[in-house]
């Protein structure tokens, strides 16, 4: 196209003409993402250098690494407790995700719903609760916890998480039943269907995207979740991975920074596969969460 | 609609609409209740007791804050925790924002950015701020090395040694955190602004940033105004950042008022001072909740809807 120096149509010009593109777009996104990527690869290969090749910049360069090894992390998986807060944080997490979700499935619906007086209300009080922070909570929920007798133990935190997952996945879910016809429940309470059938039979298999968004970024939370786990467990052998890694692989003023590294590494997979699987559901969550 | 005929209390459970919704209620409502509700009202009583770990404690009345009142660390806590929130929401509001403008362009790969972009806020915050507690080390961070050999600087940085240096090595991992929520949240609201608003005003001859200042901001304020209420809250109210990084030193300089609160509580020992320094919190959290509440109704004005 010719570009006419008196164009009125400034906006569209930019679709043009490359190099301002370049400079305007792709100059800034490429510097965006080498940041927002940068600690993640420099955590990747400090998990495989050698210990010698460590901090040692100035026989091998930092970026790379020369002959890339396992150590670090037969290490964390053989000398350390690691297997077993994985364990434990997929346990916490599974388990609190389900109890979210089935809480939350049943709470929009009748929400959304059922519209039983003060629905709306409980609609709002609902995402009120969500904006309660886990760092004004914990001191008290501490207190519960070892009154309840459940401190040091991964029920403790079975228990508590689904505070700030059944809030979420509540509003979430109340968004994606707002977007399925009435009609549908209307023809099928006419055909004599019960709100039970109607809940399992209609809804539900229409709301799957929701169910695998809320799931997915239940699961995501919870095992994301730190304060909690920090206060309420001990023992080593009950600790989540965050904690796990934070606080037995940390020790003294040596830093065993490639035990540490494949230990933030290892720690980060599960949610980064599950995520590289779902992405357009946890945009949509996270969006949907927001927007409404 | 009343489907509630005569019948038991059995027959208003499973047949009424309140009935139902009280009974679907009820998994949610109990653990909220006793989980969310009930801890809330305890932490208050608990700021107003001398409680210690392994010890019930007494009303004292208002004498955890009388004293925090007198408690310069304290002070010096809600001063960071107000500067670490400013800072860093206004550089994660800019930069999210011009990343949300990019990923809005005509972009090759458009989904493969997307979704890298991402990936901070996926991946665990404690163990991407070990990362960074490794990027900041005081003897061998990566970019003290890159300064050095650019010859910038002349000995490394010691980034979490300094008081400001650590303020601001702690607002750079939070705001790198941050930064991928807000721009896919502005970018889902840049999506639902019509094309063709754009293309009119553009015929018009609007310049790109009349069009930006004119069209997609106006309409993008109401989301905007959702977002930054989420992320002021959960920056105001953080703990894993800076538990992981400097654990509120040096000096308390980047101490924020969760940290504190943790600090007090936790290891000190002292549940009723460090329940003191949360009740403080909320105030302000109250006033970011309202703002949030606010921004929502006018989002329904303007699109013209009561409900």
């Amino acid at each position: 196209m010719a570009e006419t120096p008196q164009d009125d149509i400034v906006g569209m010009e930019q679709f043009n003409s490359l190099p301002r593109r370049v400079v305007v777009t792709y100059i800034p996104l490429a510097i965006f993402v080498f940041v927002l990527l940068f600690p993640f690869y420099w955590m990747a290969i400090t998990a495989i250098k050698p210990d010698h090749q460590l901090t040692n910049y100035n026989d091998y360069s930092p970026f790379w690494v020369v002959q890339p090894t396992l150590d670090h992390i037969k290490f964390l998986f053989f000398e350390t407790s690691y297997p077993g807060w994985l364990w434990n944080t997929v346990v916490v997490s599974v388990a609190s995700t389900v109890i979210a979700l089935a809480a939350s499935v049943f709470a929009a619906y009748a929400i959304e719903r059922l519209r039983f007086t003060g629905a709306r209300v409980t609609g709002l009080l609902i995402f009120l609760a969500y904006l309660v922070p886990p760092s004004i909570l914990f001191i008290p929920l501490a207190f519960i916890v070892f009154q309840v007798g459940i401190f040091d133990s991964r029920l403790a935190l079975i228990l508590t998480y689904p505070t700030f997952l059944i809030p979420f996945c509540t509003w979430l879910l109340m968004g994606y039943f707002r977007s399925i016809p009435f009609e549908l429940e209307e023809s099928a309470l006419v055909d004599g269907a019960t709100r039970w059938q109607i809940l399992t039979k209609v809804i539900l298999p229409l709301a799957v995207p929701g169910l695998i968004s809320a799931g997915i970024f239940a699961f995501t939370l919870s095992w994301n979740e730190f304060i909690y786990a920090l206060t309420f467990i001990s023992s080593s052998e009950n600790k989540t991975v965050p904690v796990g890694v934070l606080t037995e692989l940390v020790r003294g003023d040596i830093y065993e920074w490639g035990a540490l590294m494949s230990g933030a590494l290892v720690g980060s997979l599960p949610v980064v596969i599950l995520y590289s699987f779902f992405v357009d559901y946890y945009v949509s969550s996270m969006t949907g969460a927001v927007k409404e | 609609m009343a489907r509630a005929r005569r019948g038991g209390p059995l027959v208003w459970l499973t047949e009424s609409r309140n009935g139902l919704g009280l009974i679907f209620m009820l998994p949610a409502a109990v653990f909220l209740i006793c989980f969310l509700t009930y801890p809330l009202g305890l932490g208050v009583w608990l700021a107003f007791t001398d409680t210690k770990i392994g010890r019930a404690g007494i009303f004292i009345g208002l004498e955890n804050f009388t004293w925090l009142s007198e408690d310069r660390v304290f002070w010096l806590s809600v001063f960071n925790t107000f500067f670490y929130t400013l800072i860093a929401s206004v550089l994660k509001f800019a930069l999210g924002l011009w990343l949300a403008l990019i990923l809005n362009e005509n972009l090759p790969f458009k989904n493969f950015f997307r979704a890298v972009i991402l990936l901070p806020w996926v991946v665990p915050t404690v163990l991407s701020a070990l990362a960074f507690w490794w990027i900041f080390d005081s003897q061998f961070s990566i970019i003290s090395w890159v300064l050095m050999k650019w010859g910038m600087i002349d000995a490394p940085i010691n980034f979490l040694g300094e008081p400001w240096n650590a303020r601001f090595s702690v607002i750079a991992a939070n705001v790198w955190r941050g930064i991928p929520f807000v721009a896919i949240s502005l970018l889902a609201g840049l999506q639902t602004i019509p094309q063709s608003l754009n293309e009119a005003a553009a015929l018009d001859g609007a310049t790109s940033w009349q069009r930006f200042r004119r069209i997609t901001l106006p309409l993008l304020t109401p989301i905007i105004a959702v977002v930054m209420t989420f992320s002021v809250l959960f920056t105001f109210t953080d703990f894993q950042l800076i538990y992981v990084l400097t654990r509120g030193g040096p000096v308390n300089a980047t101490h924020l008022m969760a940290t504190l609160s943790f600090q007090r509580a936790i290891p000190g020992g002292q549940l009723g001072e460090g329940a003191a320094i949360a009740v403080a919190m909320i105030p302000f959290l109250l006033a970011a909740i309202l703002f949030s509440f606010f921004g929502l109704q006018r989002r329904r004005w303007q699109q013209g809807g009561g409900d």
